[in-house]
Order: structure tokens, then sequence, then C-alpha cells
């Protein structure tokens, strides 16, 4: 078996006195779609920005994440993030005041070349309104920017948070999509709470609960245990079925979001 | 006529001295989150070195080509005070809100102390050029050359700090951290050069409005900075934090009020306005004029 891209140990998060993550432990695979599942408030996000650097001051980290035999917990954000790991963080967090085009600007980096070709490729919209402010976009066209900016450089891993929140049905559909093309050549630690874009896109699963790990293993299997999912996610598998069955290009009205959060 | 021509073009040559120290005020919180009261500092930082310069530096002078070289000292001594401030002093306090405010209300107090103890607690008369004691007629109205020299430099760094945050990368980068700081970071950006580089640029801003209000006033004391300061900081807040073209209107509108009324009605009512035109703001519009609206 090849080496993941990304191991965690035993990590533990605690802000404001909270201990939210207790000793999480995953790996994620170095190819593929690798889905952090789990209710509300379990920790997910949590994860995510605990990979990338972005834990409040306020809060306390331990244990190890590395890439290889790399250590990230040392490193500080800009530094990750330079050195390939793409954050996508939940709610877009696109620069309001800023156009399009400047938004995308500000994720170049000196000395590389950035990949505007890829990125327009996938989001010919971006180009059209390259000059319009990005506080004005739709939610799905924020998403696609934010998606945008990550996809400007080459990355080692992507982590996306929660892409499909609060998007029209189509909009998730053509998230997904563009998600799919993604993950065939870059490897994505997916955070997402509808069970269809995870039939479509995950191949392993990691599922938190109260701030430990509660299963890992093959997404696919996953969705069809309906007492697993019932009892680890709070929704029955036919549920997720149902959307899954018409999460695709041919039927993507029915491919809501299952949560807002 | 004359009257309300003279009122206007001094009380905007007040504003223009506002802005100078609010613009580099309101960048540094609105990026940085750092409500800096040694701010005033730098003001007196700028305004002592230009006075030290003008009399003892090689080429410098108070008139001509030498006067423009000892402001240059003073603004580049500024902005040096300012960017030691951020490495050394407010870097390592960062999300320690309790923490900088502490500090930089002590260094702006020992900075005080530090002026008087070196040059004396009493005003000193400031070197400047002849003409700048002079007066412009305009419209028949007697306006004194050092304000219009005011207006003149605040609208020049205006139209600077804008192009600059406009056309420049890091520029950019400072408008996206006003937004969102974390997020510029989570592009790879290392946001804490942006946060030295506005720390200099308010630095350079203030330690000029330190230069040019001495020769505004004609003299130069350790408390200038001080007393300023608090007018910059209602500006900053009518204004909307992180806003440099937010600053520059409620400079103008503090300025006018306070000239206007001042001349109109008592001394020293003017202030009162100022502070009543604060609250009314941040009752009808707690994040400023400019400023971005705050939600929970």
């Amino acid at each position: 078996m090849s080496e993941p891209v990304l191991t965690v140990e035993n990590l533990s998060v605690r802000i404001a006195g909270l201990h939210i993550l207790q000793g999480v432990s995953f790996t994620v695979a170095p190819t593929g779609v690798t889905v952090l599942l789990g209710r509300n408030g379990v920790g997910k996000t949590t994860t995510l920005r605990a990979v990338v650097g972005l834990t409040p001051r306020n809060g306390e980290v331990r244990g190890t994440v590395r890439t290889g035999a790399q250590s990230l917990l040392s490193q500080r954000t800009h530094r990750l993030v330079r050195g390939g790991l793409g954050y996508v963080p939940e709610d877009r967090c696109v620069f309001a005041g800023l156009t399009v085009a400047e938004n995308l600007r500000l994720a170049e980096r000196r000395g590389t070349r950035p990949a505007y070709d890829r990125v327009f490729a996938l989001f010919p919209e971006l180009d059209r309104r390259s000059r319009q402010r990005a506080g004005s976009l739709s939610g799905g066209q924020q998403q696609m920017l934010a998606i945008g900016r990550v996809l400007l450089n080459d990355n080692r891993l992507l982590l996306v948070d929660e892409p499909t929140k609060g998007l029209a049905p189509k909009v998730v559909t053509e998230v997904a999509e563009v998600l799919e093309r993604v993950a065939e050549s870059v490897p994505v630690l997916l955070v997402e709470q509808n069970l269809a874009v995870v039939r479509r896109l995950a191949r392993d699963a990691v599922v938190l609960a109260a701030g430990r790990v509660a299963w890992t293993g093959d997404a696919q299997e996953l969705l069809l245990e309906t007492a697993l999912t019932r009892s680890l996610l709070g929704v029955g598998s036919a549920e997720g079925h149902q959307h899954a069955a018409v999460a695709t290009a041919d039927h993507p009205a029915a491919a809501a979001p299952e949560d807002g959060s | 006529m004359d009257a309300i021509i003279l009122l206007t073009l001094t009380g905007l040559g007040l504003a223009a001295l506002y802005f100078l120290v609010a613009s580099g005020l309101s960048l540094v919180f609105g990026l940085a989150d750092v409500l800096n009261f040694a701010h005033g500092l730098f003001l007196g930082v700028g305004a002592y070195a230009t006075w030290w310069a003008a009399g003892n530096l090689p080429g410098a002078g108070p008139d001509g080509l030498g006067f423009v070289v000892a402001v240059a000292f003073g603004v580049a001594a500024g902005t040096l005070v300012a960017v030691l401030v951020e490495l050394v002093l407010i870097r390592p306090l960062y999300s320690r809100t309790i923490e900088q405010v502490l500090v930089t209300v002590g260094l702006s107090l020992a900075g005080v102390a530090l002026l008087q103890a070196t040059w004396g607690a009493d005003a000193r008369p400031f070197p400047r050029p002849a003409w700048t004691r002079e007066v412009t007629s305009i419209f028949g109205a007697q306006v004194p050359n050092g304000g219009l020299l005011l207006i003149v430099a605040a609208a020049l760094v205006l139209g600077a700090i804008l192009a600059f945050l406009r056309w420049t990368r890091y520029g950019l980068i400072i408008r996206a951290g006003v937004e969102n700081r974390e997020m510029v970071t989570a592009l790879g950006i290392d946001v804490r050069k942006a946060f030295t580089l506005v720390f200099a640029i308010g630095g350079a801003a203030a330690a000029l409005a330190g230069a040019l209000g001495s020769v505004y006033f004609g003299t130069v004391s350790p408390q200038q900075g001080g007393s300023l300061l608090i007018f910059a900081f209602i500006v900053v807040v009518i204004g909307g934090m992180g806003s440099v073209v937010g600053s520059a209107y409620a400079a103008v509108a503090v300025g006018l009020l306070q000239q206007f009324v001042n001349y109109y009605g008592t001394s020293g009512l003017g202030d009162i306005c100022v502070v009543a035109l604060l609250a009314v703001v941040l009752l009808l519009r707690p994040q400023g004029i400019a400023g971005k609206a705050v939600t929970a």
C-alpha cells in the first residue's frame, strides 16, 4: 500500500477550555477523496484548521500531523500552504471588497507560474466576471472562486471544508463535478455533510463522534450500512442512497444538501 | 464671506493634520487589530527629529532644500521608530489586546517623558521657511501658508496611499487583510510583513504630521502627539476602522466642525461638538462612515 499523503496521530485540540478533539488519528490516501464525516460540532472543521495551522491563539494543539516524515504542527500556516497544502475554508471566505481577479491575484506565488488556464477551464464564469466584486457573486460563484484560488497553484493535498454548504442543488452538482476532476490529480481531504456528494466523490471515510474517530474505512461501504450511518451521522443510508442515486449531472435537481452546517 | 473662506481653509488645514495621524492609525487597526496608543509618539519623533535636523544635520536647514532634507530626516526617524515598535513590542503581542494597550499606553507615556528629559517640557520655536509664516490671499481671505502646506501634503499622502493600496501587491494584501487576515495567511502569504509595512506607513504619515504641524503651529512640544492623537482616534472611529478614505471624510468633518463652532460659538465648544458627532455616528452607524458592519 502506498504511503499516505497525510498522517494524523493522536491529535488533540483544546480551545477556550473545551476539549474539541481528543486523540484523533487517521490517514489520507495519496490519491482520491478522503471524506471527514460526523454530526455537527464533532470537530471536523477543527481538524482541518489544526492541520493547516489555524487553531486560534487561545487554543492548544497536541499530537502529530505529518506528510511523510515532515511534521506540520510546528510550521506556520503560510509556510504550509506554500509547501503545497491547499485550504478551502467553510463559508468560502472570499474577499468581498476585492474583484474576482484580485482574489485570484492574491493566491499567486512568487517564483511559480499561476495556473489561470486550469482555473478558467474549470470555472469559465470566473474569467467572465473577473472585474466583478466577489461580494456581489452568488454563493455558488463564490465557492468556485474559493476553489479556483487554491487551484491556481500546484498542491500536494487539498483540504476542502463543506464546499456545498448552502448551495442550490444544481450548483452542488457542479461543485461535486469540479472536485471529482480535481481529485484525479491531487488528493483531497473533504469535510462534507451532503451524502450524495460523499457517495459520488469519496473513496475513504473517517467518521468523527464527540471529538474522537468513531469509524474509518471504505466510504461506499459506510453508506450502505443503514444502521451505521444512522448512529454515526444521524441519517439513514436510505436517505443517502436517495440523494446518491440522483447526484449526477443527469439528475442534479434532487442533490440537495443534508444540512446547513 | 472672507471669514467663511478662511474658516473653511483653516478647518481643512486642521483636517489635514488629523488625517495624517489617523490614516496610519486606521490601517494599523484595520489590518492588525492593534489599537496603537503610541502612535502619537511617531508624530513627536518626527517633529523633534525635523527640529533637530534643521539645526544640526549637514545639508538640512530651516529654508529651501535644507528644510525638505530636515523633514525627510524627521519622516525617516518616525518610520524607523514605528517599525522598531512593531517588530520589538507589538509582534509578540498580536491577539493579546490588553497587553497591547498596556504596552502602547506605557510607550506613549515613556516617549513623552524621554522627549521632555532630553529637550525640556516647554514648547520650542520650530525652524521653518519664511514663506510658511506668511499668508496667501484667497478670495479676499488671508489664509496662513502653513495650513495650505498641510492641505497639499495630506492630499498627496491620501493619493499616494490610495495608489499604493490599489496598484501594488502589498496594497492588495493589506486590503484583503483588513477584510479577513486569517484567509490571507491561508493563501500562503506572510501577513506579518504587511503588519510591519502598515506600521511604517503610519509612522511616516504621523511623522510628517509632526513636522508640518510644527510648521503650522510654529512650535514643537513633547505633548503635541498626545493631544492630536485624541482627535485622530475620533476621526478613525467616525471614518471606519481600516478605511483611509473614511478617515479623510471624517477628518474633514471634524476639522470643519471644530473650526466653525469654535469661531461662531464659544472657544472650546467645537471640541465638545466633535465628541457629540462621534456619539451620533456611533449610535446611527457604529461601523463608521466607510467601515465594515460588524455582525454576530
